[in-house]
């Protein structure tokens, strides 16, 4: 801030207070550390700690076999595991050379976009609420319950959500699920009216506009140098989405646009984000389109053929032989991989989630790494809150979505 | 259209034989370089006209005990944006004496992950600002993604009786 008034060099008023911000504080939403050496209000120096919730993922991945990996990503970024649970299936089956029914594409595109969706209005509300607005948190929040809901319906569980399997989905998604994407994107009562409604509140709101302009900016050559990637580094105006540039799951068939910002502050990200979920709106009405055109025998794909990898179904198990077989070899993981690394990469809801994998043809990965967006991000948070408010700093770190179980892994 | 014979054959130009192992596992140009030009490898990379490799996607070590002198591998994932290309390249180093030179001059996104790479194989990163771990405590004296530290095999091949209830 310009107008603030600096003490002369050497002044021996001239005094800076160490606050510790974190580990848990509630504006910090997570387990986040930042040692701030503050001058007044302002923020002079931060010095960033994570790690407190590491939970060892890369190491217990290299003792499991494909399939049991899939519950560790789920942890990674958890406001929207089914994306990092699809990015992982993309990535075996990348390895396995395994293409998938176009169905199955467009099943996963319409879950991916829902977990986008309710990545990005847990965020905005939360900067919302982090700058004094309750209440479009609550607005907002009962469409992710819905949201929650069709998870359910898909794969039985709502926060860590373990879902789908290499090569599909674990079973067909049911007239429930599809009724309550329907209830979804209904214009008038479903989630686009509350997404108006809390842009009303907040794009134009003076008082949001004063709090988030000019609020931890970031210019594109930093952005790019920080490893920034998402919404995070499009609002600083760099229009790079993995779904455009390396499309997966049959992103190719869809038109949707890729919203930028210029400055890259948190009111930029704000917009951003909201525009996206716009995007993602539109690309779920069009994947529905898309899914609905199935009839007869071709309704009823939900995985592709990959015996040696997809569990079979229960009745089949009990009926037939060779599903016996593959459900034991699967189980108890002994299914060898080919030999071969791959990196695959899926657009998360906060930057390019990354899976590089390395198999010596054994049943489990040699050596499994996560590019974790957050991770790599959050190095730029220091530079972002220099020279700002404290409660800038809160605002910012709300606004750059930043997730503890990403960050640790 | 920067395809990877170009790249392979722009960086074969300017290094000659010293990078090798040349192979494209799923379309990405995967190569190896000597230890102590990886900072040029990755300078060449980002300042040459062409090739524009400037996003650092990732960076992590590896561990093959068996491959003595050079156990521990580096490696380092680029994209180039405009031509949406990516490449991976590799530096090894020797177990006892891992120093590699860091790539945080050139990237700041190289920090952190030098960091989590240095505490989870121990990898010296040589001119880093802040060469501390990261994600494990401080205390902590061993580097615990190193293959040394074995889990339990949940995929054992020993099945004897007694894991079934029957020794």
């Amino acid at each position: 801030m310009s107008d603030h008034i600096l003490l002369p060099e050497g002044s021996i008023e001239k005094q800076t207070t160490t606050l510790n911000l974190g580990p848990t504080h509630p504006a910090t939403h997570g387990v986040f550390q930042n040692i701030l050496e503050l001058d007044g209000e302002r923020i002079m120096k931060a010095t960033s700690t994570v790690g407190y919730i590491h939970r060892a993922f890369e190491k217990i991945a290299e003792r499991r076999p494909l399939y049991q990996i899939t519950p560790l990503t789920d942890r990674l970024n958890y406001c929207s595991s089914p994306i990092n649970n699809m990015g992982w299936h993309l990535t075996c089956e990348k390895l396995l050379n395994v293409s998938t029914p176009k169905r199955v594409d467009y099943l996963r595109v319409i879950i991916m976009e829902l977990a986008r969706i309710s990545d990005h209005l847990i965020c905005n509300s939360i900067v919302g609420v982090d700058s004094g607005a309750y209440s479009g948190f609550l607005y907002v929040m009962q469409f992710r319950e819905l949201i929650y809901e069709i998870y359910e319906e898909v794969c039985g569980s709502r926060l860590t959500t373990n879902i789908g399997r290499i090569g599909g989905f674990e079973r067909n998604f049911t007239n429930a699920a599809f009724e309550k994407l329907e209830k979804f994107l209904d214009e008038k009562t479903g989630y686009p009216a509350q997404l108006r409604e809390f842009e009303n509140l907040f794009t134009r709101n003076r008082i949001f506009m004063d709090r988030t302009i000019g609020c931890g900016p970031i210019t594109a050559e930093r952005a790019m140098n920080y490893g920034f990637t998402g919404p995070n580094l499009r609002a600083a105006g760099v229009d790079y989405d993995v779904r455009v540039h390396s499309p997966y799951s049959s992103y190719q068939d869809f038109d949707f646009t890729v919203p930028v910002g210029t400055t890259g502050d948190c009111y930029d990200r704000f917009l951003v984000r909201n525009q996206e979920m716009w995007q993602s709106l539109s690309i779920l009405k069009q994947a529905y389109k898309k899914v609905q055109e199935f009839k007869g025998a071709e309704a009823d794909i939900y995985h592709a053929d990959v015996p040696a990898y997809y569990l079979p179904e229960k009745k089949d198990v009990y009926t037939k032989m060779e599903a016996l077989i593959y459900h034991f070899k699967i189980v108890m993981g002994e299914t060898e991989m080919p030999v071969g690394e791959v990196y695959n990469s899926v657009e998360g809801a906060n930057g390019e989630l990354g899976y590089y994998l390395i198999s010596d043809g054994g049943r489990t990965p040699y050596r499994l790494h996560f590019r974790r967006p957050c991770f790599i991000y959050y190095q730029a948070y220091p530079e972002l809150i220099k020279d700002g408010m404290l409660s800038d700093a809160v605002i910012t770190m709300s606004s750059l979505n930043l997730i503890a179980g990403e960050l640790d892994a | 259209m920067l395809s990877n014979e170009i790249i392979q054959q722009k960086l074969t130009d300017k290094f000659g034989d010293v990078l090798t192992d040349w192979h494209v596992p799923y379309g990405m140009l995967t190569f190896t370089a000597p230890n102590e030009l990886n900072l040029k490898v990755l300078q060449f990379l980002f300042d040459d006209a062409d090739l524009k490799f400037n996003f650092l996607t990732d960076l992590q070590a590896v561990h093959y005990p068996d491959n003595k002198g050079a156990e521990l591998a580096v490696v380092y994932h680029l994209h180039n944006w405009v031509d949406n290309i990516r490449i991976r390249f590799k530096v090894f180093a020797d177990i006892n004496q891992p120093d590699v030179f860091s790539a945080t001059a050139l990237y700041q996104s190289a920090n952190f992950m030098e960091r989590e790479t240095y505490d989870f194989f121990g990898v010296n990163f040589v001119g880093h600002p802040n060469l501390i771990r990261i994600l494990n405590v401080d205390e902590m004296d061993y580097f615990p993604l190193r293959k040394e530290f074995p889990l339990e095999d949940q995929t054992r091949i020993d099945k004897d009786d007694e894991m079934f209830g029957r020794g």
